[in-house]
């Protein structure tokens, strides 16, 4: 029985939440095409990681417990899934579409004939093929794309695209990987990994809510209402190019054509306009709310609810308020 | 030291993207091109080095003659010259294809390190730098928000989403960057000017020895054969408020009823 391979995407806590989705992608792909699910964990080892892929549906798990993994630029990730692909039977990966890892496919397609496509919101089986639902242009455009014939078939997952299912799962099957790094591998050296502070509020990119502040701010302080706001809700913190460029937040928060892309379940804009390059990074999120002083800015033609108003009345009422409402 | 810029003609982002009905392909004809807006940010970061170690910069684009002012556009920020690779064959090629083409005229050049945008605004895939680097056989430092070139070694800080990585390589080298590693200076006359006559040299695929056949839409890995317009969204509810907040219990209201709350 052929593999359906999940990347996993983990940080020295345990997966991050969008690889258990994948799973859950990978699951439903599986039960059509009646291949089992595994997946893949090349890094240093997080406690009770086994546990947690096995109850969200991997049936078997590589396992490569190594520093190595993270500790050179891409290369060994691109080295260690060719070594697993070469020497099990895996018809199709899947991995976060996210930066990083868009490198480790990209570098793997080339090295055993792959195609890649990104961005995935969707996956079926069409004809005994999968296909990848991806929007494009911003979200104006929904379009279907398939890996060629004899080409390896690889799936960028978006975060948020798939539900996380736990499912009755056993331990999965552990496999030790086993193979020599390349000379290549060790050329980009990673000498040191800077985390910025407010790393505790979750990523922009899997947060279920994110809560966003653009020039309406006015200055870097209105960052700390947002902030505020956030951590009612238990959501990120994201910004418009007009704010980041400002130096009022960091850029890696920046939503955008230039920047990130996001889809939660619930977007909250304030002082944001909607100009067409935010609202390419924006417009596939499940629920809009925009707050803006002006009632003819463009965000509140996508707004599922807007407020016209000023975002420090409305703002810091609404922290009250749900504050009160929780209790 | 020598550096080389691949660069992309994107339609206008506030511009209609029109899918052609044939070739299941963008048509670059339907509205305004422009230098892609994240390859400003490569072309910066090589004019530095250029005015700091004298590096001579070079930019490749592949498309077709129309893209010659797209070319120029990049030129005119003081870069020494340009390749344009341009064939009918390419029309139609996926992200791994292009990296196919950019990778053989890359190959043809002598260079120290290419600089990409981490991605291109109208297809934003992010694949292509990565798949030049592994054609190359060369690191992949990409999502560069700082870069720094001593002799022949390169240290760069990868963005990701809890914050960088601190990264040295040895060149060659191939890197792409995001927009927070420098603010873009604007073109001056004097380089618009100069601009125009800068050495331009124009490949087909016959002179990078790339196979037509293994490159195009007749031999892109990935696909795509069906598409449609977004469906378009139900009008929201829209409150005003009066200046004191009350709209904020309208919209706890409304989370409440959605289960955010």
């Amino acid at each position: 029985m052929a593999q359906i391979l999940v990347l996993i995407d983990h940080n020295e806590d345990g997966p991050r939440k969008v690889s258990l989705q994948m799973l859950t992608a990978a699951r439903r792909v599986a039960a059509e095409t009646g291949d089992t699910v595994a997946a893949a964990w090349l890094g240093e080892d997080a406690d009770d990681a086994e546990e947690e892929l096995g109850a969200n549906g991997a049936q078997v798990l590589y396992w490569w417990d190594s520093e190595d993994a993270d500790g050179y630029v891409t290369l060994p990730k691109v080295e260690a899934l060719a070594t697993i692909i070469d020497e099990h039977d895996v018809s199709a990966l899947l991995f976060a579409s996210s930066n990083h890892t868009k490198d480790v496919a990209a570098r793997l397609a080339i090295r055993i004939d792959g195609g890649v496509i990104t961005d995935a919101t969707d996956l079926a089986v069409e004809d005994g093929t999968i296909v990848a639902t991806k929007e494009v242009f911003g979200g104006a455009t929904i379009t279907k794309s398939r890996v060629a014939d004899g080409k390896f078939p690889i799936f960028g997952i978006s975060a948020n695209a798939f539900p996380r299912e736990q499912v009755d799962g056993d331990l999965p099957e552990l496999v030790d990987i086993d193979f020599d790094l390349s000379e290549a591998a060790t050329k980009a050296v990673v000498t040191s990994v800077e985390k910025e502070a407010s790393a505790d509020r979750p990523d922009i990119g899997e947060a279920a809510i994110v809560i966003a502040g653009g020039r309406g701010l006015g200055n870097e302080d209105g960052f700390e209402l947002m902030e505020e706001l956030a951590d009612v809700l238990g959501a990120g913190v994201g910004a418009s190019r007009a704010a980041t460029d400002a130096g009022w937040y960091p850029h890696r928060y920046q939503i955008g054509q230039t920047g990130r892309t996001i889809s939660p379940m619930l977007y909250m804009g304030s002082g944001i306009s909607g100009a067409i390059q935010h609202r390419a990074g924006m417009q596939t999120s499940q629920n809009i709310v925009a707050i803006n002083k002006d009632a003819e800015a463009p965000i509140f033609q996508i707004a599922d609810f807007g407020v016209v108003g000023d975002l420090y009345d409305v703002v810091p009422a609404l922290v009250e308020e749900l504050r009160d409402r929780k209790g | 030291m020598k550096v080389i810029v691949p660069v992309k003609r994107v339609p206008d982002t506030a511009g209609d993207k029109v899918i052609d009905e044939a070739s299941l392909t963008l048509d670059r004809d339907a509205g305004d091109a422009v230098l892609c807006p994240v390859n400003e940010f490569a072309i910066e970061e090589a004019v530095k080095l250029k005015e700091a170690t004298g590096a001579e910069v070079t930019v490749l684009l592949i498309g077709p003659e129309a893209a010659q002012t797209t070319i120029r556009k990049a030129l005119s920020y003081g870069l020494d010259g340009a390749i344009q690779v341009t064939d009918d064959a390419i029309a139609g090629s996926d992200a791994l294809g292009t990296a196919r083409i950019l990778a053989a005229a890359l190959a043809d050049e002598e260079f120290d390190l290419v600089i990409f945008g981490n991605q291109s605004t109208d297809a934003r895939t992010s694949l292509v730098p990565a798949a030049v680097a592994e054609l190359l056989d060369m690191p992949s430092l990409t999502y560069a928000r700082f870069l720094e070139v001593d002799g022949d070694s390169v240290t760069v800080h990868r963005e990701h989403e809890e914050g960088w990585d601190v990264v040295e390589s040895t060149l060659p080298a191939v890197v792409s960057v995001v927009e927070a590693i420098n603010e873009p200076r604007y073109p001056n006359f004097k380089g618009i000017m100069a601009a125009k006559n800068k050495p331009l040299a124009v490949k087909s695929l016959a002179d990078l020895g790339v196979d037509a056949a293994a490159v195009g839409s007749g031999d892109a890995a990935a696909t795509m054969y069906e598409f449609e317009p977004r469906p378009p969204k139900a009008a929201g509810t829209i409150v005003e408020d009066d200046g004191s907040g009350s709209a904020a219990s309208d919209l706890a209201d409304w989370m409440e009823e959605q289960k955010f709350i």
